[in-house]
């Protein structure tokens, strides 16, 4: 899709964007764009709101104002923001796959069992099929001999290695990252990396949030440095870590380096 | 094996030996033999474990919703919940069990529908009131318990799967209520042996649990002590069952103790 002339078809698209947590104006007008095959990587300060805006392309947090579109279709939502029908929201999360900070596997269930509990029981796909496609995918993270185990027995990054998997088996539209390396002990953050590398290789659209500049500089298409809920600056990766232009951006830069 | 027959074990097993061929020599057990008897103590020890299993179940099904209002209910409903709550666990439960079979058994035959109803000839009679009274009990502690065991859910594993676009009813069944249960699993083998201690009070409103059996054999034979040591036995037979089977349980799902 990448290497086409013609434009990949639209697969996010958020238009000014705001968020109030109460009186705390936190996301003060932001706009997304991600076609298929985009990588786009959020960068930006603590509390800069980068999660809430993630959150709020699948509706974990509720927009204030401003317009969602996921595939092309909008978001219907009240003037407040608010989500007007359940089930297109539920539909359209079932589109985005979700990797958080904490990985959030289900402590309950096996590696397996969480890879298909959305497959089998939500989107209603054959058990066999939904088992024969997260075995393939345990073994695309390297978590083959992991299917039988429970989320606690394991590492960090064996378990954020099996979110991503267990995002990708609902067959995702695109992806979305909250700093998926953040809750990492350093040892364990190539591994994690190296995975979502390779589904940024295979084509894979997702939007990204992290702090690691050098991963956020090789995988992404596209970069946004976002400061007090402001997109203040944004491009390709090259353009912005190579010559950035605002002075806050280089500091910023200068800060995490 | 070594350690297994350390002196100090085998004096012990020694003296309880001691003690079971003491029992069973010296003192009279002849009304065992019975047969009147021995149906009087199947039927009582039927009636006691199908009591504790019954109000067990009714118990936690009505702990579930109970404890999910205060977890998670608006205040119109968590405030009832939990004054339900603090009623059942703040009175004796043998007072509920008489409010509930005076006051509500001597309520119904005033009322002429209830009276002509199908329903009469059960609520005539005294265990639905048992029934009724220990699952009330069951339900108060357990909605107290399950409102903490649902509030401990990580929030994280609830988002996930809301991320993933599961109904919010699916999340209830598949992911909230299921870890709860697992929360309260090991409280819940301790809370069921109480409950059949709790058992015996059903014999003061007439019900024939394994209790009242034991007082009535007592006072037909005048044999005072043997009764009451075939009450313990029969206890703790239970409360070993009990035990295993919650063993059991907790085994199925491994929790990583932090
Ligand atoms: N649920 C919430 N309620 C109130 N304030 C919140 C909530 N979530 C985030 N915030 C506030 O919004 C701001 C941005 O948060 P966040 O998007 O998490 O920042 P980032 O991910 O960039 O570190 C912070 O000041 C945070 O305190
Ligand atoms: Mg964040």
């Amino acid at each position: 899709m990448k290497d086409t002339a013609a434009p990949s078809p639209e697969a996010i698209r958020v238009d000014e964007l705001h968020k109030s947590f109460g009186a705390h104006h936190v996301l003060k007008g932001v706009s997304l764009r991600a076609c298929e095959g985009d990588v786009v990587a959020i960068i930006g300060g603590s509390g800069s709101g980068k999660s809430t805006m993630l959150r709020c392309i699948n509706f974990l947090e509720t927009p204030s104002s401003g317009r969602i579109s996921i595939g092309g279709e909008d978001v219907a939502m009240r003037p407040d923001g608010s989500p007007l029908n359940r089930k297109q929201i539920e539909r359209l999360r079932q589109s985005l796959g979700m990797v958080f900070q904490s990985f959030n596997l289900w402590t309950h269930r096996t590696v397996l069992e969480n890879l298909i509990e959305v497959p089998v029981h939500v989107l209603k796909t054959p058990k066999d099929e939904a088992i024969a496609r997260a075995r393939k995918l345990l073994a695309r993270v390297g978590l083959a001999e992991k299917e039988g185990a429970y989320p606690a027995f394991m590492s960090g990054g064996q378990q954020q290695r099996a979110a991503i998997a267990r995002a990708l088996c609902m067959e995702p539209r695109a992806m979305l990252f909250d700093e998926p390396t953040s809750a990492l002990d350093p040892e364990l953050v190539g591994e994690v990396l190296q995975v979502i590398r390779g589904l940024a290789d295979e084509g894979r659209t997702m939007v990204l949030v992290t702090h690691e500049m050098k991963f956020a500089r090789e995988v992404a298409s596209h970069v946004i440095y976002l400061h007090n809920g402001l997109i203040e600056e944004q491009g390709p990766p090259d353009q912005l870590f190579g010559a950035p232009k605002s002075e806050r951006l280089k500091q910023f830069l200068k800060s995490v380096a | 094996m070594q350690g297994f027959w350390a002196p100090r074990r085998i004096v012990m097993a020694a003296i309880a030996a001691g003690i079971v061929v003491w029992c069973v020599l010296a003192l009279n057990w002849t009304w065992l033999a019975d047969p009147k008897y021995q149906g009087l103590i199947l039927q009582g020890i039927w009636t006691t474990i199908w009591i504790l299993v019954v109000t067990m179940v009714l118990g936690m099904l009505l702990a579930i919703p109970l404890g999910l209002a205060q977890a998670a209910g608006p205040w119109w409903l968590a405030m009832p919940a939990a004054g339900f709550c603090g009623l059942i666990r703040g009175t004796p439960l043998l007072l509920q069990l008489w409010l509930l079979y005076y006051g509500l058994g001597s309520l119904f035959p005033s009322i002429p529908w209830i009276r002509q109803s199908d329903l009469w000839p059960i609520l005539r009679q005294a265990w639905p009131y048992a029934v009724l009274a220990l699952s009330l009990s069951v339900a108060g502690y357990e909605g107290e318990v399950m409102r903490g065991a649902f509030k401990g859910v990580p929030h994280g594993q609830l988002e996930a799967a809301k991320a993933m676009g599961m109904p919010r009813f699916t999340i209830f069944r598949r992911i909230w209520l299921p870890q709860a249960l697992r929360r309260v699993l090991p409280t819940l083998g301790g809370e069921t042996v109480l409950q059949m201690k709790a058992t015996p009070l059903v014999a003061t409103i007439t019900v024939i649990d394994i209790y009242a059996v034991s007082s009535r054999i007592r006072q037909d034979t005048f044999v005072v002590y043997e009764p009451l040591l075939l009450l313990a036995v029969v206890y703790m037979a239970i409360a070993g069952v009990i035990v295993l089977l919650f063993r059991w349980l907790e085994n199925r799902v491994p929790q990583k103790t932090a």
